[in-house]
């Protein structure tokens, strides 16, 4: 999540990689004949075939008038594939049908692309638009050198530069000449002004679309390449723990199979891109490499963890929340205005440890050649962490490793880790032979990067005049610096602020702690971290704390933010972590939050009676930059089924640069939530996971998800922030703070069972 | 090892397997058909859901030597010439996130509306509520599919 790229640094970067080809000896001569013309004689509009523009790792012009626009960031969902190019296109007003998007392999020259984090508009708005605005000025004094008139008499409209006089020059026709012309300065370019997008804040379809529809889209699995084997591979069920011995004589026997053989384990904490180890089986197909892993008989070693009992854990981090603990942010006197509180609300919140499960499981096509160079065909997020991680496994200079990215069947984070790819490498090694490598379904939820399991101790207090004045919240789990390191003893600073540090109200006397807990399985981030967890407790505990005083929810909220301000948390928590923005650049502004929190009310309709059995819920938290309120609306009948007939989210993400799918983000996180609320838990015995496949590891379907999803935008020209993960943390507690109006029934532990 | 010779798509191929290896492997190892997906291999998921006999099946857990001459019909079999109205209003939704589950939606909502020209909202639960989708385009899908039977397929 580290946002390291200035955007000035950005550009330069693709400034000095430029590639300048497309003189091709014609010495700036007008040899471009044109190869097509339209009705108007004078629309020169493609140039010679093999003619290329390309001022700019993202993009290059074909004299044929195709523009390749490069997606460097990975396709799991969210629509970024297609929002980044959609930037480019519009600033050079390129006409989309004439786009080819070319997905990246992993290479540091396009910058980050460790998609996760919620990071890739808010990192690549900017230099994405200036990339595009440069070509656009490129073209427009291409055309004007041509016609010999002034740049101002020309201007760019759908793929050609029109002068004044009604003559025309396609794109194409340009490539060569505008790669001929020097590069702008970033203070010659002048950007659209908003009313003039065509694309941006404008619906458009994904570009994957009509493969996807057709079951054309390539995915990890999906790849193929010749004499390709599949390898499965045959886990302890303790994350890390060794094997005592194997035979493999049965399953060798089986028609088909290639190779079996033993892959050492990493020991705990192993990291996040080392294999977990085990017994590889590598056979002709699929289906004879899963029968001959069951035909393995294994005797496993203990590890470290074997003792691992999740629930004896939360209820020990339980205990650890009633006293205080590691204060890590501090204001006023927390223990007078305890005492001289009038009432005083507490309450314990329990979260489990979830699993990712995407819909399509990890797995990685792996060719290692005998130069000493691999390829890699895999469903990643981090390609080049992938890369640095796949040399590193195999001894080779990063050079010689290549990480084309397929499209990912999902993700959520757990293909930000590259542990599956560097498995399936040195099975290739081992094999000398390309190989598939696939995680079956029991594999992917039984050796998971977790969900931190988590316990909170909120603690509120109510003086006399019936205001706020106490705030503590303490919080225990297991850090995901643990699964790399046995010193990450407990939360990280950086992970204390996704909805501890950050809280957002005006309250004199504040006490913000935390407790050490060790990882003892591996551990990972998952769709919005822990925000998941603190938006529950401080989303729940605020509206026992609204009923407490008698206010309504939202009444009682607009009360709490207290006066409009941009909080000072560099003041107030050392170490503060602003999701790796200065807080000057991306404030929290507690306008915004007002503003978000009255728009819901609003639009939700809230405060309208409903019947019994029914019951409206409201939260509201910023996360990934990104303010969201949200309120849920739901039905409890007899036998304590739950429907979700309605949700409302308002939203302020800055620009809302692609509106479809930021509404396609809320839609589905709502869903993501109720899983997370309603449906999955992992829950983990002498150090092994109990769950193993969608039987028992549940997940929201079409009649347990939201029925309907609203998402109303703030309008401003704020910078674009995140909005995969914003969806995810106040949905649930919106949900459970419903689920109280209509049962009288107070949610404290996910999932929630009535 | 045996041979089987089966009727995908309206072609006949033969293909050389053991006869419990599930349809999914078949189509996706041996022909080359990737748009049935491997979500969970135990039915639960509904990824690689392909119609045998214009029924929605889910291919991991159907044995190749139970087929006999059945037609098996994958989403590459549908709408080969054009797109089925189905897709058509999958792309006006633009219903797809990571579009993984995709293909078994599709499959699932045709053979519902081959059966159900004009599914109620419990239909259409009953009917897809095999398909996980993590994403979670339920709402869209729902549409879509109200849509499709709007344009009377």
């Amino acid at each position: 999540m580290k946002s390291n790229l200035s955007h000035n640094k950005l550009f330069k970067v693709s400034r000095r990689d430029f590639v300048k080809i497309g003189a091709l000896g014609s010495g700036g001569l007008l040899l471009g004949i044109p190869l097509a013309c339209n009705k108007d004689k004078n629309a020169f509009l493609t140039g010679k075939p093999d003619a290329k523009f390309s001022p700019n790792v993202y993009m290059t012009l074909m004299g044929n008038g195709e523009v390749q626009l490069i997606a460097h960031r990975s396709e799991m969902g969210t629509g970024i594939r297609t929002t980044l190019p959609l930037v480019m296109a519009d600033e050079m007003e390129a006409d989309w049908t004439k786009v080819k998007i070319v997905q990246a392999i992993g290479d540091k020259k396009y910058g980050d692309q460790n998609t996760d984090g919620s990071y890739s508009v808010r990192m690549f708005y900017h230099p994405l638009r200036v990339a595009g605005a440069t070509v656009k000025l490129m073209l427009l004094q291409a055309a004007a050198k041509e016609w010999q008139v002034d740049i101002s008499e020309c201007s760019a409209i759908n793929h050609e530069i029109v002068h004044s006089s009604g003559k025309r020059l396609g794109y194409g026709y340009l490539a060569e000449k505008a790669s001929e012309q020097p590069i702008p300065e970033e203070s010659e370019i002048t950007l659209k002004s908003t009313k003039d997008f065509k694309y941006i804040t404008k619906k458009t379809a994904i570009y994957d679309l009509g493969d996807i529809v057709t079951g054309k889209a390539i995915y990890g699995l999906d790849v193929q390449i010749p004499n390709l084997k599949i390898a499965v591979v045959k886990r302890n069920p303790e994350a890390g723990a060794g094997l005592k011995s194997f035979n493999s004589d049965a399953a060798l026997k089986i028609e088909g199979v290639t190779k079996i053989f033993k892959m050492e384990a990493s020991g705990f904490p192993m990291g996040y891109d080392k294999p977990l180890g085990g017994i590889v089986v590598v056979a002709n197909n699929t289906w004879t490499a899963l029968k001959a892993r069951d035909a393995v008989e294994v005797v496993w070693d203990k590890g470290i963890n074997t003792a691992y009992d999740s629930n004896k854990f939360l209820l020990q981090m339980q205990q650890s929340v009633q006293k205080e603990g590691q204060v890590k942010r501090k204001q006023g006197n927390i223990d007078k205005a305890l005492k001289d509180a009038s009432k005083v609300i507490e309450t314990d919140f329990l979260v489990p440890h979830l699993a990712h499960s995407p819909m399509e499981t990890p797995c990685a096509v792996a060719r290692y050649n005998s130069d000493g160079s691999c390829e890699i065909w895999a469903p990643v997020q981090s390609p080049q962490w992938v890369q640095q991680a796949v040399s590193a496994a195999l001894g080779l200079e990063e050079t010689k490793v290549t990480i084309n990215v397929t499209l990912l069947g999902s993700a959520f984070g757990r293909k930000s880790k590259p542990d599956f790819v560097v498995e399936a490498a040195l099975i290739s090694k081992e094999l000398n032979a390309p190989i598939k490598l696939l995680w079956t379904r029991e594999d992917d939820i039984q050796h998971d990067f977790y969900h931190s399991n988590c316990a909170q101790h909120l603690k509120v207090g109510i003086g006399q005049d019936n205001k706020v004045n106490a705030w503590v919240h303490r919080t225990a789990f297991p850090s995901i610096g643990g699964t790399a390191s046995a010193e990450a003893k407990g939360p990280s600073m950086d992970e204390l602020c996704m909805g501890v540090l950050d809280m957002p109200f005006e309250i004199e006397n504040i006490s913000c702690e935390s407790q050490d807990a060790k990882a003892q399985i591996r551990i990972g981030w998952l769709r919005s971290v822990h925000n998941i967890n603190h938006a529950f407790a401080v989303g729940t505990i605020v509206d026992q704390v609204a009923a407490a005083r008698q206010m309504d929810p939202i009444e009682n909220i607009l009360d709490l933010l207290g006066t409009d301000r941009k909080i000072d948390f560099y003041g107030m928590v050392e170490g503060f972590n602003n999701y790796n923005e200065k807080l000057e650049d991306f404030p929290c502004d507690t306008q915004r939050l007002r503003k978000v929190v009255e728009l819901v009310k609003e639009k939700s309709e809230w405060g309208k009676s409903m019947p019994k059995g029914k019951g409206m819920g409201f939260a509201v938290h910023r996360s990934f930059l990104t303010y969201v309120a949200c309120v849920v609306e739901v039905e409890v009948d007899d036998q304590n089924n739950i429907k979700i007939p309605m949700v409302h989210y308002a939203v302020d993400c800055g620009v809302p640069v692609n509106p479809d799918r930021i509404k396609a983000q809320f839609e589905g996180g709502a869903a993501f939530g109720t899983s997370l609320a309603l449906k999955s838990e992992i829950n983990v015995q002498n150090g092994a996971v109990m769950e193993d496949n969608f039987n028992n590891y549940l997940v929201a379907r079409i009649t347990d998800a939201p029925i309907n999803t609203a998402v109303h935008f703030i309008e401003n020209e704020e910078k674009p922030a995140g909005v995969g993960e914003p969806p995810v943390p106040p949905f649930i507690p919106a949900l459970c703070n419903a689920i109280f109006k209509a049962t009288g029934k107070r949610i404290t532990r996910l999932p929630i069972k009535l | 090892m045996e041979k089987f010779t089966l009727n995908i798509n309206n072609e006949k191929v033969t293909i050389e397997c053991t006869p419990d290896t599930p349809l999914l492997w078949a189509l996706r190892d041996e022909l080359g058909l990737t748009g049935a997906k491997y979500g969970c291999g135990k039915a639960l998921c509904g990824s690689c859901t392909v119609h045998v006999d214009g029924t929605a099946m889910r291919s991991c857990s159907l044995p190749v030597s139970a087929i006999n001459d059945k037609a098996i019909t994958t989403i590459e079999g549908v709408g080969k010439e054009a797109l089925h109205p189905v897709q058509k209003a999958w792309i006006a939704e633009n219903v797809p996130q990571c579009g993984f589950c995709q293909s078994g939606q599709i499959m699932s909502a045709i053979a519902l509306l081959d059966q159900n020209k004009n599914p109620t909202d419990a239909d259409i639960d009953q009917a897809m509520s095999g398909n996980i989708c993590r994403c979670g385009t339920y709402i869209r899908i729902r549409s879509a599919i109200k849509n499709a039977a709007k344009n009377n397929i």
